[in-house]
C-alpha cells in the first residue's frame, strides 16, 4: 500500500563498484509522484551507472532502492522484469529495433510483453504518434530517420508501456545540434503532464527550466542536493559552482 | 578420327537413357535430396535450440553443447554414418534402415553446425539492443525471439545454405551404408554398360556433377540474395 508520503521511487546509501573500482558511494535520493529529478555531474561521476542500477540493469553491492515503498534492489532478474514494465528507459544511441517498422518498435512492448489489446494499444500508438507529429513515419524503419526523430520515437516506444517513472540516459548526447531540440522540448511537455522523470543530461538549459529538484554527482558522491531553483541560481558548495561555470555559454565569461 | 570420336561420345552419352537410367538416376538424386531435406528440417530447429542454449548462462550446459559441437566437427562424417550404421544397431539391438541411419546421423551432425552458427549470430547482437528490450520487460525468450534472433538472421542465413549444400554433396557418401543415391545409380549403370559402353563413366560422372551443381548452386545464389535483403533491413 501506498499513501502519499511514500516517495515513488527511494534509493538509500547505494554502494556499487566493479571491482575495486568504487563508482557509487552511498547515495541517497528520493523521487515523489510527478517530481522531475536531474542528474548533474561531470563525466564519469556515476550518473548513467546510477540511472542504470534504477531499473536493474546494473546491480548493486549495497544500500536499497525502494519503487512505491517496497524494496526492488536484490530482486530476482524476474521480479525486475515485471517493475521494468512500469519504469520506462531512454538510452543516448535510441537502440529502436532495425529489424521493425516505427509502428512495430512502438507495439512490441505492450503487445508481447503487457499482452494488451492490439486495437488499444494501436489507438494509444496513434495519439502518441500525432502528439510527437511523426504519424507518417509510422510504417518505416528507423534507417529512414533522423536522429532526432529516432529518439523521438524511442521515448513513444517507452511511453506506449504507461511506465510510473521514465528514465532518461543522456538522451540528446549523440544528437547532432539541431536535433537536440525537439527532443527537449517533448520531454518538458512530458514534465508539464506530471510525468516523473529522472534525467541524466549535459543540456544546463533544459535542466534548469526542467529540475524540480537536482542532485550533483561527483566521484560517485552526491555533492549537493537541492531544488531546481536553488542550485542554478545559488548553489552552496564550491564544486557545484565550478561545475555550473564550466558549463556556461562562453560569452557569458567575462 | 573425328567421327569415330564424336561417335563414341554420342554412345558414352546414349547410356544415360537406355532404359530407366535417366528416371533410375533422378530417383538416386531423390532420394539424396529428400535425405538432405529431412535431416535439415529436423536438425535446423534442433541446431537452433541448441545454439540458443549455448549463450544461456550456465556452464555445464554450454560444456555438454560445446562438446556435442566438436564430437560432430571432429569426427569425419563417414565414421559417424558407419558409427550409426553398423556399431549402435549391433551394440543395441535394433534394426534400423540405412536411410533413416542416415537421416538421423545428418540431422545431428546438422544441429551441432547449426548450433555454432546461431550462438555466434546471436552473440553479434549489440548489447544496446538487449538493455533496451530488457527495458522494456522482456524475459529471457522474448528477448531471444524478438530481438537477438531477427538481428542475426542475416549472418545465419549463408551459413546455412552453404550447410545445405554440404549437406546434398555428403550425401554421395550413401552408397557406403547401401544406399541408393545418385552415385549408387551411377556406378549400377557403369557396370552394367561396361562392355558397350567402356567411356560410360565420363557420361554418367558429367550427369551427377550437373545434377548437383543444378541444386548446390541455386540454394548459393538464395543465400546470397537475402544476406543483402536481411543486411539492408538491419541498417540502423
Amino acid at each position: 500500500m501506498t499513501d502519499a508520503s511514500t516517495p515513488l521511487l527511494r534509493v538509500t546509501d547505494v554502494c556499487k563498484s566493479y571491482g575495486e573500482h568504487e563508482v557509487l558511494k552511498n547515495v541517497s535520493f528520493s523521487v515523489a509522484k510527478g517530481e522531475v529529478l536531474v542528474l548533474l555531474g561531470p563525466s564519469g561521476s556515476g550518473k548513467s551507472t546510477l540511472i542504470r542500477c534504477l531499473n536493474g540493469l546494473e546491480d548493486i553491492q549495497s544500500g536499497s532502492i525502494e519503487f512505491e515503498g517496497n524494496t526492488i534492489s536484490g530482486r530476482k532478474e524476474k521480479d525486475w522484469r515485471e517493475l521494468r514494465t512500469r519504469i520506462g528507459m531512454v538510452f543516448q544511441s535510441y537502440d529502436l529495433f532495425p529489424n521493425l517498422t516505427v509502428a512495430q518498435n512502438i507495439c512490441l512492448g505492450p503487445l508481447k510483453v503487457q499482452k494488451r489489446d492490439r486495437h488499444e494499444v494501436e489507438q494509444q500508438m496513434n495519439s502518441l504518434l500525432d502528439e510527437v507529429q511523426l504519424s507518417e513515419y509510422r510504417n518505416s524503419y528507423p534507417r529512414e530517420l533522423s536522429g532526432g526523430q529516432k529518439q523521438r520515437i524511442a521515448i513513444v516506444r517507452a511511453l506506449a508501456m504507461n511506465p510510473d517513472v521514465m528514465l532518461f540516459d543522456e538522451v540528446t548526447a549523440s544528437l547532432d545540434p539541431e536535433m537536440v531540440r525537439e527532443v527537449l522540448e517533448l520531454m518538458l511537455g512530458l514534465a508539464r503532464q506530471k510525468m516523473t522523470m529522472i534525467v541524466v543530461t549535459h543540456e544546463m538549459e533544459f535542466a534548469r527550466r526542467v529540475a524540480d529538484n537536482v542532485l550533483f554527482l561527483e566521484n560517485g558522491v552526491v555533492v549537493e542536493q537541492q531544488t531546481g531553483e536553488e542550485f542554478f541560481d545559488c548553489p552552496s558548495t564550491e564544486r557545484a559552482q565550478a561545475f555550473l561555470h564550466s558549463m556556461s555559454p562562453i560569452d557569458s565569461v567575462d | 578420327m573425328a567421327p569415330l570420336l564424336v561417335e563414341s561420345a554420342a554412345s558414352g552419352a546414349q547410356v544415360l537413357f537406355l532404359g530407366d537410367n535417366f528416371s533410375r538416376l533422378l530417383g538416386g538424386l531423390g532420394t539424396s535430396l529428400a535425405i538432405s531435406g529431412l535431416a535439415l528440417l529436423i536438425g535446423l530447429p534442433l541446431g537452433i535450440l541448441l545454439g540458443s542454449l549455448r549463450i544461456v548462462d550456465n556452464w555445464v550446459l554450454r560444456g555438454i553443447l560445446r562438446v556435442y559441437l566438436e564430437f560432430f566437427r571432429i569426427v569425419p562424417t563417414l565414421v559417424v554414418l558407419f558409427l550409426f550404421y553398423y556399431i549402435l544397431p549391433r551394440e543395441m539391438g535394433i534394426q534400423i534402415d540405412g536411410k533413416t541411419i542416415a537421416v538421423i546421423a545428418f540431422a545431428l551432425w546438422v544441429a551441432a553446425e547449426i548450433s555454432d552458427v546461431v550462438r555466434s549470430g546471436l552473440i553479434s547482437v549489440p548489447d544496446h539492443q538487449i538493455e533496451t528490450g530488457k527495458a522494456l520487460g522482456m524475459s529471457g525468450f522474448q528477448l531471444l525471439w524478438y530481438v537477438r534472433l531477427p538481428q542475426s538472421i542475416n549472418l545465419m542465413i549463408p551459413a546455412v545454405l552453404n550447410l545445405a549444400t554440404r549437406v546434398v554433396k555428403t550425401t554421395s557418401l550413401l552408397l557406403l551404408i547401401s544406399v541408393i543415391d545418385v552415385v549408387t545409380v551411377g556406378q549400377q549403370i557403369m557396370e552394367t554398360n561396361r562392355m558397350a559402353h567402356p567411356d560410360a563413366a565420363f557420361w554418367v560422372y558429367g550427369f551427377i556433377f550437373l545434377l548437383y551443381f543444378i541444386v548446390c548452386w541455386p540454394l548459393s545464389m538464395i543465400a546470397k540474395a537475402l544476406e543483402k535483403r536481411a543486411k539492408e533491413r538491419n541498417r540502423d
